[in-house]
């Protein structure tokens, strides 16, 4: 009985194909724009988020240039150089630091790649030595393979390096180990012990080689000089204190004026991610702004589509009403078919514009198509799932209503109907 | 069969209130096959519908097959009694355009929960009884005026109710049509169900047992020209 009304059902979808057409097409079109739009919503914010990197969002870098204001007698335009004992200085006259660590990159005065080779294979990359806690640092880095430099490697003076992604594509044929392997870089042969992928600057920071300090400072014979100190807050300690004082310390240790603003360079995370997140929120209300709409519109039109499809049978209902079908059977009828259309429509414009998305993340990541501000564009199943069920519930209650008009009425007057 | 007593029908509300029906009693018997005339907009078809229990009335007695009929009777238990006492005939015929012969006239079937192997088989031998037996499954927009109305015939039939009721069955179709479709009435009488129908033609009056004539909402002697015309067959 039940599988004969589900056979009347589906024959009357069938038979009646252009109203099942608009129907399905009504949730179909809402869903499928809603779903891209928020797709392409989260794409712009993945996009934005790619261009940062993978530093902890409260980081404070300094690095020194040349002096822009006579000091003390000491003339202007002098270069200042960071160095390993201004390192523990700001440690024992600065409080509330968390994280105190440092780079210096090799060729670091114009910053020129280094020549890097394993067997037959070269590349020109950057190579750091970094003090111990960087990595506390460069938190968000994403380890594919091996593990990330520590302290112990600082303090034995290993002579060990983690590679990029990028790095590792250019020195190692596809799918060979890295890990383990020995490269040669401006001569001398190191162990890469990890293989990481960072997003910062849309992938250009996977093209770094990192090693710890100490080794790095013997091997290269840089002295104690370093071009880059990282200094992330304590809890409860703000950043500007931080900034004030650590300058203050290094301003004193290399006799720069108090009123020299080219002297020291900060740049300060937090004051960043500030900006960042102002843009993250306009950008999510435009997502909640554009999603909403959609979601209204879908709801306008397929409510307008069901009214219509109903009202255009209401002679039919009035005739099988005088052939015995009660008012409950019809009402059944009209809402399981509103559903079996709207779920089934819905369920494929989901699977299109989700396969759509899929499409272009596929098509972007194998042609390395990547463009800034925005990336790998998804939607949350849940909100999609949320989105759907709305449409369909709409679309079944602006069905219902008519439906129940015309079941009410009598059959004489409902086969009237034109 | 029937037994109708003082029914009063309104159509509207308070002042624009419309008296359609304004006392009818009549009884007609089983077997019996009658027609009802009268002037246009005289209450035919309103008589009609109530007795097919497709409107409601307001007032007086209904008896239907020895059942009583309430003027409270709900949307539910009168499906259930058009499904099993009634078959209608109408003059734009109301089939379901999305539907073919078999499956127009299976349709009353299937609201009594019979299967659809079934139906459509008693349906197709309902159709060659009218005489469309080659049209079984051809839609309702392929066929003549005469045809659908076979077809509506046949599916009045397709439940063998105890009365089948007609409200101008002819009025949308030519003279030769309309005689093969009275033979068909006629047919579908001499097997011994109760018809009803309302025309505007003395033709087809003149070929049932009984004339009832409405007038103004009451039912009343037809006219003299009316009489003679009913005593010349
Ligand atoms: N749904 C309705 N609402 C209001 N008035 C109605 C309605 N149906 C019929 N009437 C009125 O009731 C009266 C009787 O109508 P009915 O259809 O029964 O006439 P009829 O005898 O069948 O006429 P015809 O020969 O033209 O078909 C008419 O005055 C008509 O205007
Ligand atoms: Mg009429």
């Amino acid at each position: 009985m039940i599988w004969d009304s589900l056979q009347e059902i589906l024959f009357t979808i069938k038979q009646n194909r252009l109203r099942t057409i608009l129907t399905g097409f009504g949730i179909f079109w809402g869903i499928f724009m809603l779903v891209l739009l928020l797709g392409a919503g989260e794409g712009l914010k993945r996009g934005i988020e790619s261009t940062f990197s993978s530093d902890v969002r409260n980081a404070i870098w300094f690095s020194a240039t040349k002096t822009s204001l006579p000091y003390k007698g000491l003339a202007i335009d002098r270069y200042i150089r960071l160095t390993e004992s201004d390192l523990v200085a700001i440690k024992q006259q600065v409080k509330g630091i968390d994280i105190l660590s440092a780079e210096q990159q090799l060729g670091s005065s114009n910053r020129e790649p280094v020549y890097v080779s394993h067997k037959n294979k070269s590349g020109s990359f950057p190579v750091y030595g970094v003090a111990a806690g960087y990595f506390s640092i460069k938190k968000f880095q994403d380890y594919h393979d091996g593990r990330r430099l520590n302290d112990f490697d600082e303090y034995e003076n290993r002579k060990v390096v983690v590679i990029g992604t990028k790095v590792a594509q250019a020195l190692f044929p596809p799918n060979a180990p890295v890990v383990g392997q020995q490269i040669i870089i401006n001569g001398v042969s190191v162990m890469v012990i990890g293989l990481f992928y960072d997003p910062g600057w849309e992938g250009r920071m996977s093209e770094r080689i990192y090693m710890p300090l100490s080794a790095y400072q013997k091997t290269f014979g840089k002295g104690r000089y370093i071009q880059m100190i990282a200094v992330t807050p304590k809890t409860g300690s703000s950043n500007k204190r931080l900034v004030e004082q650590i300058s203050a310390v290094l301003r004193d240790r290399h006799q720069i004026s108090p009123d020299d603003k080219n002297a020291l360079r900060i740049f300060d995370m937090a004051e960043a991610s500030e900006n960042i997140n102002a843009t993250f929120f306009a950008v999510n209300l435009f997502l909640w702004f554009v999603g909403l709409g959609t979601l209204a519109a879908g709801m306008v039109g397929i409510s307008n589509i069901m009214i219509i499809s109903v009202k255009e049978r209401t002679q039919e209902i009035g005739i099988r009403k005088a052939l015995g079908s009660p008012p409950i059977k019809i009402i059944r009828t009209i809402l399981t078919e509103s559903l079996l259309v709207t779920v089934l429509a819905g369920y494929l414009g989901l699977i299109f514009s989700v396969g759509l998305l899929e499409l272009y993340n596929y098509f972007s990541d194998t042609a390395g198509l990547s463009t800034a501000y925005f990336k790998n564009p998804q939607v949350d199943m849940g909100i999609a799932l949320i989105a759907l069920s709305i449409l369909v519930f709409v679309g079944a209650i602006a069905g219902l209503i008519p439906a129940w008009h015309a079941a009410r009425v009598s059959p004489i007057e409902a086969m009237r109907a034109e | 069969m029937i037994f109708l007593e003082d029914i009063h029908k309104y159509y509207g509300h308070d002042a624009s209130r419309l008296h359609v029906l304004k006392g009818i009693t009549l009884e007609i018997n089983q077997g019996e096959m009658i027609s009802i005339m009268g002037s246009s907009g005289s209450g035919k078809s309103t008589l009609l519908n109530i007795l097919g229990l497709l409107d409601s009335f307001d007032q007086g007695q209904y008896h239907l097959a020895e059942t009583k009929i309430s003027t409270q009777l709900t949307e539910r238990k009168a499906a259930e009694l058009r499904n099993r006492f009634i078959g209608f005939v109408f003059q734009s015929f109301n089939l379901l355009p999305f539907k073919n012969a078999i499956e127009n006239v299976a349709l009353p079937l299937y609201y009594q929960g019979i299967s659809r192997k079934n139906r459509n088989y008693q349906a197709e031998a309902m159709l060659d009884k009218v005489g469309l037996g080659d049209r079984a499954t051809h839609m309702p927009n392929q066929m003549s005026g005469g045809q659908k109305q076979r077809v509506a015939i046949a599916r009045a039939l397709i439940t063998d109710p105890k009365v089948i009721l007609a409200d101008e069955p002819t009025g949308a179709l030519d003279s030769q049509t309309t005689e093969d479709i009275m033979q068909l009435f006629k047919d579908v009488h001499a097997e011994g169900k109760t018809i009803v129908i309302v025309t505007h033609e003395h033709e087809i009056a003149e070929q049932t047992d009984r004339l009832i004539w409405l007038k103004d909402g009451n039912v009343d002697l037809p006219p003299a020209e009316v009489m003679a015309s009913a005593e010349r067959s």
